[in-house]
C-alpha cells in the first residue's frame, strides 16, 4: 500500500497524544506517587476493634501522611484485627514506643491511623510492631457507655 | 462435448434460493479455450451460475467441477487457491472505492505475491495497457465512467493471469462505444491469454458475435445450446424470440391473468 | 389474540437471539485475523486514521466543555458545604471513571461506529467484498479485522484525551472563573484519584466499549442487506445498539469495579 506520509504522522501524534493524555491522569491526577515510593518499610499493629478502616486508609503523624495501610487481617488466636501498614522510608524516625490509633477525619470522614512518637531513642524497622493501640472509637459503644455511666450515677 | 477439454463440468445442479427452485438438473459444459456464453432472460439465476462455479454459493445437489476439483467439497484453503486462477468481473466493477485505479489493479498482486514495487507496478501497466486505460492511472474509481470501471476491473480481474474469466452482465448499461470496446477487449483477452472465459448475458447481439458456444437457460433448464449459427438456423420457437427480441411468442406478452374483459366487467373486483 | 401477542414477542426473541448468535460467530471468524495484521501494521494504521484522528476533534471540544460545565455546576453545590476545595478530585474522579469512558464511546458510536457500519455496507452493497472473495481474499480478514483492531486501539486513547482535557477544562474554570486555589485542585485530587481504583478501570472500561461499539458496528455493515436502505438501517442499528450496549455495559462493569469495597 502506498501510504502517505502525512496519514503516518497523523496518526503518530494521535498515539502520542493519547499517552500523553494517559500519562497526565497517571502523574498529574492520581496517586502514582504513592505507588512510586513503594520501598518504604512495614509496620504493624494489634487493634481490638478497627471500626471502618479499609485498606489504603492514610497513616498520619501529626497530620501528615506518611503512608497507607497495605493489609488488614484477623488473628484467630489473639480475636485482635491485625492491620500492616506501609510507611515511605524517609520517615524512618518512628520511636520504638510509638503508639497508633484510629481516628475519623472530621464527624463524618474516612477512618486513618494517627500516629503519636514515644519518648525511645531505638526506632521501628522493617516487620514490627507497635504495642500502644487505642481502637475505633464505635458510637453505639460510646452511647451504650454513657447511658451506663448515666443510670449508675442516677442509682448513687 | 464431455470429452476431457472441459474445463467446467456441472452435472445435474440443483439449486434453490429462500424456496424458489432456480436450477432444476441443470448440465453445462465450458471447452477450455473458448468463449461460452450462458444466456436467458432476467431472473433466470444466471449470475447464481457463476457463484456456484466460483462457490460462493453451494448446490442444493448435483456437481461443479473446476478443472477436476469438485468445487463444493473444497476446504476453504483449497477453495482461495482456485479462485487465485479464476477471475470475475461483476456487473458494476465492484471496484475498491478507497483505492485508485492503479491501487485496484495492484490490489490482488499486493494480496497474493511477494514481487517487489518496481515489479508490481510494471505489471500493473501491462495490464491497464491491455484495456487501453494507462493514462488513467491515478483516477479514483469514482471518476471513472461506467465503461471504464469495468475495464479497469477487467485490468484487474486478469492481473493474476488466471486460468478462467468469468463475465457477469459485461454489456448491460452500456453506449454503443464501450460496448463496442468491450466486446473487442473480451475475444482479444481470450485468444491473447489463451484463458476460458465464460459470458452470463442477455444481450443477445453482442455475445453471440463473440461467444463460441451458446447455453439457453429458462425457468431453471437449460433449453438450447450449440454454436450461435446452429441455434439460429435450428431453434425452437422459445429460442428465435429470445435471439432476435420479438416481444410476443412462446413467452407471452402478459403476466397470467384472468381474461381481461372479464376483469373488467367484474363488479368491484377492484379494491 | 392472546396467543398472537405471545406468538410475536416470541418471534422478537427469537430474531434477537438469532442475531446475537451471529455477530459471536462473525467475531469468531474476525478474531483470528487480529495477529495476521502484525505484519501488515499499515493496515491499521489507516484505519486508525479514519477512525480515531477524525474523531478527535469532537472528543475534545466535548471533553473540554463537559469539563468545565462539571466545574461550575459542582462548585455551586460544594460551596454551600464549604467543600470548594474538594472541586478538584470530584470532577476527576467523575471524568475518569464514568464520563471519560462513557461520553467517548457514545461519542465514538456516533462518528467513527455509523461512519464504519456504512462503509462495509457500502462495500457489500456494490459487491466489492464478494469481489474480494472472488479474489481469494478474505474480508473478515483484510476488511473487517483492521477496522477492528482500529477501534480498540483508538477509543481508549480518546476517553484518555477525554478526561484529561475535560480536567484541565474544569482546572481553568475552578481557578480562572470561581477562585479555587490552583495548588488545592491538583493536589486533594492526587490525594484522592487512585491510580489502580480509579484511573485503571477507567481505563478498562474504555477498552471493553472499545470492542463492543467497533465490533457492533462493523457486524451491522457486514450483516447490512445490500441495497441503500439496508445500509441506512445498518447505521441507524450501530448508534442505537451500541449506545444501548455502552449504557448497560458501564452499569454493569461500574457494580462490578466499585461495588464491592469502600
Amino acid at each position: 500500500m502506498r501510504q502517505s506520509r502525512a496519514l503516518e504522522i497523523w496518526v503518530g501524534a494521535f498515539v502520542a497524544a493519547g499517552l500523553a493524555a494517559l500519562l497526565m491522569l497517571a502523574m498529574k491526577v492520581s496517586n502514582i506517587t504513592s505507588y512510586a515510593q513503594g520501598d518504604g518499610y512495614r509496620i504493624s499493629a494489634a487493634f481490638e476493634n478497627i471500626g471502618g478502616l479499609t485498606v489504603r486508609a492514610p497513616v498520619r503523624i501529626a497530620g501528615v501522611r506518611i503512608g497507607r495501610v497495605s493489609d488488614i487481617q484477623y488473628d484467630s488466636e489473639s480475636f485482635q484485627a491485625v492491620v500492616t501498614m506501609r510507611i515511605d522510608s524517609r520517615y524512618d524516625f518512628l520511636p520504638a514506643d510509638t503508639s497508633a490509633s484510629i481516628l475519623t477525619d472530621g464527624l463524618l470522614g474516612e477512618n486513618y491511623i494517627g500516629l503519636e512518637p514515644g519518648g525511645e531513642e531505638e526506632t521501628l524497622g522493617d516487620g514490627d510492631r507497635i504495642e500502644i493501640t487505642q481502637s475505633a472509637l464505635v458510637l453505639e459503644k460510646l452511647i451504650g457507655q454513657f447511658l451506663f455511666s448515666r443510670s449508675q450515677g442516677d442509682d448513687q | 462435448m464431455a470429452d476431457g477439454s472441459s474445463l467446467v463440468e456441472i452435472r445435474g445442479l440443483r439449486f434453490a434460493y429462500s424456496g424458489r427452485t432456480i436450477f432444476d438438473g441443470i448440465d453445462i459444459d465450458i471447452r477450455r479455450g473458448g468463449v461460452t456464453a450462458i444466456m436467458g432472460p432476467s431472473g433466470t439465476g444466471k449470475t447464481t451460475l457463476l457463484r456456484l462455479i466460483g462457490g460462493q454459493e453451494q448446490p442444493a445437489s448435483g456437481s461443479v467441477r473446476v478443472d477436476g476439483m469438485e468445487v463444493s467439497r473444497l476446504s476453504r484453503r483449497q477453495l482461495y487457491e482456485l479462485r487465485k486462477r479464476m477471475g470475475m468481473l461483476f456487473q458494476s466493477g465492484a471496484l475498491l472505492t478507497d483505492l485508485s485505479v492503479f491501487d485496484n489493479v495492484a490490489f490482488p498482486l499486493r494480496e497474493h505475491t511477494r514481487l517487489p514495487e518496481e515489479m508490481i507496478r510494471d505489471l500493473v501497466l501491462i495490464k491497464l495497457q491491455a484495456v487501453g486505460l494507462r493514462g488513467a492511472r491515478d483516477l479514483m474509481p469514482a471518476a471513472l465512467s461506467g465503461g471504464m470501471a469495468r475495464r479497469v476491473a477487467l485490468a484487474r480481474a486478469i492481473a493474476l493471469d488466471p486460468m478462467v474469466i468469468m463475465y457477469d452482465e459485461p454489456f448491460s448499461g452500456q453506449d454503443p462505444i464501450s460496448m463496442g470496446v468491450l466486446v473487442k477487449l473480451i475475444r482479444e483477452i481470450n485468444d491473447a491469454l489463451g484463458m476460458t472465459t465464460i459470458i452470463v448475458s442477455h444481450d443477445v447481439h453482442e455475445t453471440a458475435a463473440i461467444a463460441d458456444y451458446l447455453y439457453l437457460l429458462s425457468e431453471g433448464r437449460v433449453v438450447e445450446h450449440g454454436t450461435p449459427d446452429e441455434l439460429q438456423r435450428a431453434g425452437s420457437r422459445w429460442t428465435r424470440q429470445f435471439l432476435n427480441g420479438l416481444p410476443d411468442g412462446p413467452v407471452p406478452f402478459h403476466y397470467p391473468a384472468p381474461e381481461f374483459g372479464v376483469e373488467l366487467l367484474e363488479p368491484g373486483s377492484s379494491r | 389474540m392472546i396467543a398472537l401477542t405471545l406468538q410475536r414477542m416470541g418471534r422478537w426473541a427469537l430474531e434477537r437471539l438469532e442475531r446475537l448468535g451471529r455477530s459471536n460467530l462473525f467475531l469468531l471468524h474476525v478474531v483470528p485475523g487480529l495477529p495476521g495484521l502484525l505484519a501488515r501494521p499499515g493496515l491499521v494504521v489507516q484505519q486508525t486514521f479514519a477512525i480515531g484522528v477524525l474523531s478527535l476533534p469532537i472528543v475534545v471540544v466535548a471533553g473540554l466543555f463537559v469539563g468545565m460545565v462539571l466545574a461550575l455546576q459542582l462548585y455551586n453545590t460544594m460551596v454551600d458545604f464549604g467543600a470548594e476545595q474538594s472541586l478538584g478530585p470530584v470532577v476527576a474522579l467523575s471524568l475518569v471513571r464514568e464520563l471519560g469512558p462513557v461520553v467517548t464511546a457514545l461519542l465514538f458510536a456516533g462518528r467513527a461506529g455509523s461512519a464504519l457500519a456504512a462503509e462495509i455496507g457500502l462495500m457489500k452493497a456494490t459487491e466489492q467484498l464478494s469481489s474480494m472473495e472472488m479474489m481469494a481474499v478474505d474480508p473478515l480478514r483484510r476488511i473487517v479485522a483492521p477496522r477492528l483492531a482500529g477501534g480498540i486501539i483508538s477509543l481508549p486513547l480518546l476517553s484518555a484525551i477525554f478526561s484529561a482535557v475535560g480536567i484541565s477544562g474544569g482546572f481553568l474554570v475552578a481557578t480562572g472563573l470561581l477562585g479555587v486555589d490552583s495548588n488545592a485542585y491538583w493536589s486533594q485530587m492526587r490525594a484522592n484519584v487512585d491510580l489502580f481504583d480509579d484511573l485503571a478501570n477507567g481505563v478498562i472500561k474504555s477498552v471493553v466499549f472499545g470492542v463492543v461499539v467497533t465490533w457492533i458496528a462493523v457486524f451491522e455493515g457486514y450483516d447490512a442487506a445490500p441495497t441503500s436502505e439496508g445500509v441506512a438501517r445498518a447505521t441507524t442499528r450501530t448508534v442505537v445498539n451500541s449506545s444501548l450496549a455502552v449504557l448497560g455495559l458501564d452499569f454493569i462493569l461500574t457494580a462490578l469495579m466499585f461495588g464491592d469495597d469502600t
